[in-house]
């Protein structure tokens, strides 16, 4: 069995490198100039991408292997999951349109998400008793699937936004793609505070009351921010320098606190650097390495996405799991804050849809709403386990 | 009716753009899709006469107008979308801690938000008026913009002609000529034939057409919108949804709540399982959880139909009729009733055994007697002529402002009064007893009532559901999904060639997905002479 588990995150790990090194291939593709439909970069790019998936295949089936149940049981397992179907829907995307430029934005996304996943609790967890139904792989894997394709129009929507908006003045469009490129070094600083911390075993304990009665706690990251009222107990661990708010109750809340001002101070710092360096706008750097994508074609994946998406996501994670909930918890809705999250993705790309199709929104209003739909797909993957708790927050 | 003959002879009804059978745009309606001279055709349900473009005096003119509108359907649905992510930021009073009071229980656990979302009813956001009329004005939506779509639609693509109007084939947004007299029309048709488009000609014209029975997924999916809408609303109708919860102790036998008397269930055991914390697979999880994780609930029952006339007071005579265990994700079923294992308490006493002795020599006694906890005696009689009166009895007993109290029916931690009449005597001996407790009412008793043994027992929660409206429910989620894969996953795609004196024009139109069209062009067009028509509408951004 440990055998089977190591080998399992060993392959992980390999596939996220095979990722990586398909991204650079990918980046190779902006400097051909042929006009040849498909290059020799593209071509091993793509071939690349192929076996990074099936190498995450083999982490995927291995652990389940180890585990006796399907590795989605957990936000690690989750996020790990949906990062591979992002993989897997740019690849059968790529086979339609055959666009290198999308694996250039689609790879580093799928990356992003993968080694964010692995900020979680890795260990294989034992399913609890709702858990223990065949329908945990049916439901997760379908909706995880059908996000994953609505979120290749994001990675349209995105390549679309950076070629096309007007960078020679500043608006309100640029504006909201730096913040939409703040957000990724956000993520990005997370992961490496959170890894280096890690890695140096970084532990400050405190005693706070929670509900009354004084709880102990233990922060990963130096405490910026410590619980209220709490004390330090490990010695030469940093005295935090200000409180959490008094309503972030609870064990984890004044962690999470801690955790969000890191990051956003990384992001800060990760993106400060990046307009040292480049002295412009982030957006308006990229959009010449995304000159050569044709914008038509570039919103056609967007829609194309959503079209094929919807109806997947509907059935998985709305109509599936509905007939679970009726089976696990004797209703089939119940208007926990996850149903009523699948429920908002719905609503919202419905809306999409209406405004494509019969009001004829296009281009760049078509491509901010797939923003804004991938930044719904990630508050119901992140917000609503972390923050919002409800009856689906097992992690 | 105003009705619109066209120069090719049709007939149009009032309110029609486009000419039903060839195209031709009619003059005097054109801004009813927006359509100018100097731009493309809007090819809109096919410029179909729309009831609701075409009428607006009644007040059932100007209800339907609103509501057929997709900006109108689009808002609703946004407001909707809102209003849910707002009833997400606290929990909804269903998931508020069981016995907590609402009205203080936000305010004290979010401060002054809590208040605030506690006065707005967001508590109850879902069961809202409010949030039902949006749900029900999105139900009229879907029903009317369908009608008003779809009929005018249907029968302009049943009467299309393949002959169109010049003025319609130039405006379309995939548009060619090809000055040749040497096109092969033959290799053309079978290259479409090919590409699985219904070839139809009329006077050398040919209009070329696949899937068009995509263009009626959005109805479809609307229709299954609206059953599965209808289906929740069964649920206020009595007879078709009972939600009933029962707790059962082991041992016990009931009367199953919601099924009229009719059948009883007893609980032969209830089992918990944890995972084994030696488990090599998932011993760092549990140690991280800090606790056992639970593997399995489950109840041990056996279910009753009663055979004989209900009759209160009566006793029932019983036949069974199965055993059966309910698992978490695996209920019982029986006669149309489902019975969920939801809850279950651990431990519940079940009798307690109590010895009289002296007070201060515990190796005496006068003898033993036990309480059964469900159905305790009001007198016990002991060895040596004791006797021992239950006072009073506290299920769950609690001390408030002094005076003892139950604070439940539930014996959770039982405690007695008991009057304690040694032989002969008239006047008691007042004890108090309970678990680690016992207190000498007096003061001057002579004998003490000691807990010497108890029994335990697990109680299951059952939750009993009888639900006529899940086929509604699972039709209409069925129908949705065949409509959104139909409507989604083709694309209604025509091609029309009409010849010219010095060659051939080309056109094409689809519903969506152009680049696609574009390259089908391509391919049907190779080798037959007729050259690559251009897209007439760059994409602006």
């Amino acid at each position: 069995m440990g055998d089977l588990s190591s080998l399992s995150s060993s392959l992980l790990y390999a596939a996220f490198f095979i990722y990586l090194t398909a991204t650079f291939f990918f980046a190779g593709t902006i400097r051909d100039n042929s006009r040849k439909k498909t290059s020799l970069a593209g071509n091993i790019a793509i071939t690349v991408t192929i076996i990074g998936f099936l190498t995450q295949l083999g982490y995927f089936f291995t652990r389940w292997a180890a585990a006796g149940h399907a590795p989605v049981s957990n936000l690690f397992e989750f996020t790990t999951f949906f990062g591979m179907m992002l993989v897997f829907a740019f690849i059968v995307m790529y086979f339609i349109y055959k666009i290198n430029v999308l694996g250039l934005i689609a790879l580093p996304i799928a990356l992003l998400i993968i080694a964010f996943a692995s900020m979680f609790p890795r260990e294989i967890s034992p399913l609890v008793p709702s858990l223990q139904s065949h329908w945990l792989y049916i439901h997760v894997t379908t909706a995880a699937l059908g996000q994953a394709i609505l979120s290749i129009s994001f990675v349209a929507g995105l390549i679309f936004l950076i070629r096309q908006i007007d960078q020679t003045k500043k608006t309100k469009q640029t504006f909201w793609l730096e913040f939409v490129i703040f957000m990724v070094a956000t993520t990005l600083a997370f992961i490496i505070i959170s890894s280096t911390f890690s890695a140096f075993n970084y532990e400050a304990a405190f005693e706070a009351p929670v509900e009354g009665q004084p709880t102990e706690m233990t922060y990963e990251m130096p405490a910026v921010a410590g619980p209220y009222d709490g004390e330090l107990l490990t010695e030469d661990a940093m005295t935090p320098l200000i409180q959490a708010p008094e309503w972030m109750r609870g064990v984890d809340a004044a962690i999470k606190f801690n955790t969000l001002i890191w990051s956003f101070f990384g992001g800060l710092v990760l993106y400060g650097l990046l307009r040292l360096l480049l002295r412009k706008r982030v957006g308006s750097a990229l959009q010449p390495l995304l000159k050569k994508a044709n914008p038509e074609i570039i919103d056609e994946v967007g829609y194309r996405a959503v079209a094929i998406g919807f109806p997947v996501f509907t059935l998985g994670a709305l109509i599936f799991a509905m007939i679970w909930a009726q089976q696990a918890w004797d209703r089939f809705w119940g208007w926990d804050p996850k149903e009523v999250w699948a429920l908002i993705t719905f609503f919202f790309y419905a809306a999409y849809l209406h405004l494509r199709l019969s009001r004829g929104w296009q281009g760049t209003k078509s491509a901010w709403l797939a923003v804004g739909g991938f930044a719904i797909i990630m508050f119901n993957l992140l917000a609503v386990n972390l923050i919002i708790s409800g009856l689906h927050s097992y992690a | 009716m105003n009705e619109i003959k066209c120069e090719c002879g049709h007939v149009n009804p009032e309110g029609t753009v486009l000419c039903e059978s060839c195209g031709k745009p009619v003059a005097d309606n054109q801004h009813l899709n927006g359509n100018d001279d100097q731009k493309l055709l809007n090819m809109r349900y096919d410029g179909s006469a729309r009831r609701s473009q075409t009428y607006n005096r009644t007040i059932i003119d100007k209800v339907w107008n609103f509501f057929s509108s997709v900006k109108v359907g689009v808002t609703l649905i946004v407001i909707t979308l809102i209003a849910s992510a707002v009833g997400t930021i606290f929990p909804q009073e269903m998931y508020i801690p069981p016995g907590s009071n609402a009205a203080t229980h936000y305010e004290n656990q979010y401060g002054l938000a809590g208040q605030i979302y506690y006065q707005l009813g967001f508590h109850n956001l879902f069961t809202s008026w409010w949030y039902m009329v949006l749900l029900a004005m999105i139900g009229i939506s879907i029903v009317i913009a369908s009608l008003d779509r779809f009929i005018p639609l249907y029968k302009t693509l049943k009467t299309q002609k393949p002959k169109r109007h010049d003025k319609f084939l130039k405006k379309q947004r995939i548009f060619g000529t090809t000055e040749s007299t040497e096109v092969n029309m033959e290799l053309l048709k079978n290259n479409l034939k090919k590409h699985r488009f219904k070839v139809k000609e009329e006077d050398g014209s040919i209009l070329a057409e696949k899937n068009r029975f995509s263009r009626w997924g959005p109805y479809v999916n609307h229709i299954g919108l609206i059953i599965f809408l209808l289906g929740s609303l069964l649920r206020f109708v009595p007879a078709m949804y009972i939600d009933e919860f029962i707790w059962v102790r082991e041992g016990e036998t009931k009367v199953i709540n919601g099924t009229d008397g009719e059948y009883y269930i007893r609980n032969d055991e209830f089992l918990l399982e944890n995972y084994d914390e030696n488990d090599e697979r998932f011993q760092e999880a549990i140690q991280r959880n800090g606790q056992p994780v639970p593997k399995t609930y489950q109840t041990n029952a056996t279910i009753f139909k009663r055979t004989d006339d209900v009759v209160v007071g009566a006793d029932p005579e019983l036949e069974e009729i199965k055993q059966a265990e309910a698992r978490v994700n695996h209920p019982i079923k029986f006669d149309n009733f489902t019975l969920y294992q939801a809850s279950y308490q651990q431990n519940e006493f079940r009798d307690m055994t109590f010895e009289l002795h002296d007070m201060d020599d515990e190796d005496t006694t006068y003898g033993e007697f036990t309480v059964d906890l469900s159905d305790p005696d009001s007198e016990y009689e002991l060895d040596n002529g004791y006797r021992v009166v239950l006072d009073s009895y506290f299920p769950e007993y609690e001390l408030n402002d002094g005076e003892p109290v139950s604070k439940s029916k539930y014996p959770k931690n039982p405690a007695f009064v008991f009057n304690v009449y040694p032989p002969d005597e008239s006047e008691p001996e007042v004890s108090f007893a309970g678990i680690g407790a016992n207190v000498d009412g007096s003061g001057e008793n002579d004998h003490k009532v000691n807990l010497v043994d108890f029994d335990v027992r697990d109680v299951t929660g059952l939750t009993i559901r009888k639900d006529y409206t899940l086929p509604f429910i699972a039709l209409g989620g069925a129908i949705f999904m065949i409509g959104v894969i139909q409507g989604m996953y083709w694309n209604h795609r025509r091609i029309w060639i009409k010849p010219k004196e010095d060659g051939v024009w080309i056109a094409g139109h689809t519903n969506k997905n152009w680049v696609a069209l574009k390259r089908e062009i391509e391919k049907v067009t190779k080798d037959t002479g007729v050259s690559s028509p251009a897209d007439q509408q760059e994409l602006k951004g």
